[in-house]
């Protein structure tokens, strides 16, 4: 078994030597959720630039990854080099999972500018992995043009996506519902662009239509959400989506709200840092200390306990932060 | 973090009930796997496998070319330098060819009438952290 530090280092360099294998255990130490990680931020350093974040999300079956695979395909012919992130569930009795959006993309299979990556959501409700925000910003580092966040099949308040892509893309596709659901919170909300996939089948018209009624509805917005109709699987409309995708872009920087949406997504990730680093320092705590224990069960509440760690704790509640440290 | 496993088709075999059964039974036993569907080449398996970051493949060959394509996936790794990934496989093979596979750096072949529960077994053997029975 090798050193911690050793392993780090052989990731790093494989990493900065623009090798597939240094990416990928990078990307495996995130999703472990590895205390190297923080080194390895650290060691990369903030990447050289920021690629385009597309998030693909919506139902299962309206064809995210075959989609996906139609958009790699256009900016291939660009010369961009794509990275795919594919999230899928996870049996929640088995912690098991069969992931295949490879198959939808596998006349990409030897292509050195594509990558791909399927990832557990292990247990994580948002639509994403705990890791995936982690994997996306290693896709950066590693120079990525263009990074595709495929999420699992949404219901319709798996939202995480749209805090990390810079264009989120509703994917969605006949006969799945009518005005009402059009018009219920949630997933409707955090689309940049629609897409209504599946367009060669009947009832597609009726989908857009019931989209646009509810745009009409609401204010108007700075930015109205395009609707594109495509059939994925034959790559019709990917360059219309690609189109959209570009005025999106554009609309992002002229307005400012591309580095307010940059700035909010900072601010977001510090916070569930701190949430998830005290998360599991706490639940060590309560485990190892009969004293918080008793107090739980004598309270019956958990407020108590919760407020005398973080007062008490503080700064070691960081990974990697000695429990004999005194905490500044 | 569950035990990765890559399972592939390679070659010109259109049978896949085999890998999807095995498929699922390693996904009930609490591993991930990814499964890459039909009529892939050595090449393209190794790629996947190191794109994902997996510890395993799994190969599957009904089309008796199995002497030809489990090697090149075993040498493919090596030019890679992805040796350390384990490669297992499973299929109509007979034994001689068994005892021939396994000296050329393959970990454990499956025939017919193999149990689901034997691979299950042989992979927690193999890999006693990752591929712990969940509690």
């Amino acid at each position: 078994m090798p050193t911690a530090d050793g392993h780090l280092a052989r990731v790093l360099a494989d990493f900065r030597a623009g090798k597939v294998r240094g990416l990928a255990r990078a990307i495996t130490l995130v999703e472990r959720r590895d205390p190297l990680t923080r080194q390895l931020f650290e060691a990369l350093g903030p990447p050289a630039k920021s690629p385009l974040v597309i998030g693909l999300t919506g139902s299962p079956g309206t064809g995210k990854s075959t989609l996906g695979d139609a958009i790699v395909a256009l900016s291939r012919k660009a010369g961009l080099s794509v990275a795919v992130l594919a999230v899928d569930p996870n049996s929640p009795f088995t912690g098991g999972a069969v992931f295949g959006d490879r198959i939808r993309m596998q006349r990409h299979a030897l292509d050195p500018g594509v990558y791909i990556r399927s990832m557990g959501a292990r247990g994580h409700l948002g639509g994403l992995s705990v890791a995936s925000r982690e994997a996306v910003r290693l896709l950066a580092a590693y120079g990525f043009d263009l990074i595709i966040l495929e999420t699992v099949g949404v219901g319709q308040s798996e939202l995480e996506v749209a805090g990390i892509a810079d264009t989120t893309v509703v994917v969605m596709a006949p006969g799945l519902g009518d005005g009402v659901q059009m018009i219920k919170a949630g997933i409707m909300e955090i689309a940049d662009i629609f897409v209504v996939n599946k367009a060669d089948l009947p009832g597609y018209e009726r989908t857009m239509q019931e989209i646009r009624s509810m745009q009409n509805m609401g204010p108007k917005l700075a930015w109205k959400p395009p609707i594109v109709a495509t059939v994925a699987a034959r790559g019709e409309g990917v360059a219309e989506l690609k189109q959209a995708v570009e005025r999106h872009q554009a609309h992002l920087a002229a307005s400012g709200e591309g580095k307010e949406r940059r700035r909010r997504r900072l601010e977001e990730e510090a916070a569930d840092l701190v949430a998830e680093w005290s998360r599991v320092a706490a639940r060590k705590l309560v485990q190892e200390d009969p004293k918080l224990r008793r107090r739980l069960e004598n309270e019956q509440a958990p407020y108590g306990v919760a407020e005398a760690i973080l007062k008490e704790q503080g700064a070691r509640l960081v990974p990697g932060v000695s429990s004999k440290e005194k905490p500044k | 973090m569950p035990l990765r496993i890559v399972m592939a088709k390679v070659g010109l075999d259109g049978h896949d009930r085999g890998v999807k059964v095995v498929a699922r039974a390693l996904r009930d036993a609490g591993f991930e796997v990814i499964y890459t569907g039909l009529r892939q080449t050595p090449e393209m398996v190794v790629d996947a496998a190191i794109q994902e970051d997996a510890q395993v493949i799994g190969l599957s060959l009904h089309s008796g070319a199995h002497m030809t394509l489990i090697p090149a996936v075993v040498d493919e790794l090596k030019r890679k330098g992805a040796e350390d990934i384990m490669v297992f496989g499973g299929g109509i093979i007979p034994e001689e060819d068994i005892v021939e596979l396994k000296r050329l750096g393959v970990a454990e072949i499956f025939p017919p009438g193999s149990g689901l529960q034997q691979i299950v077994d042989f992979l927690r053997e193999r890999f006693p952290e990752e591929a712990a029975a969940p509690a």
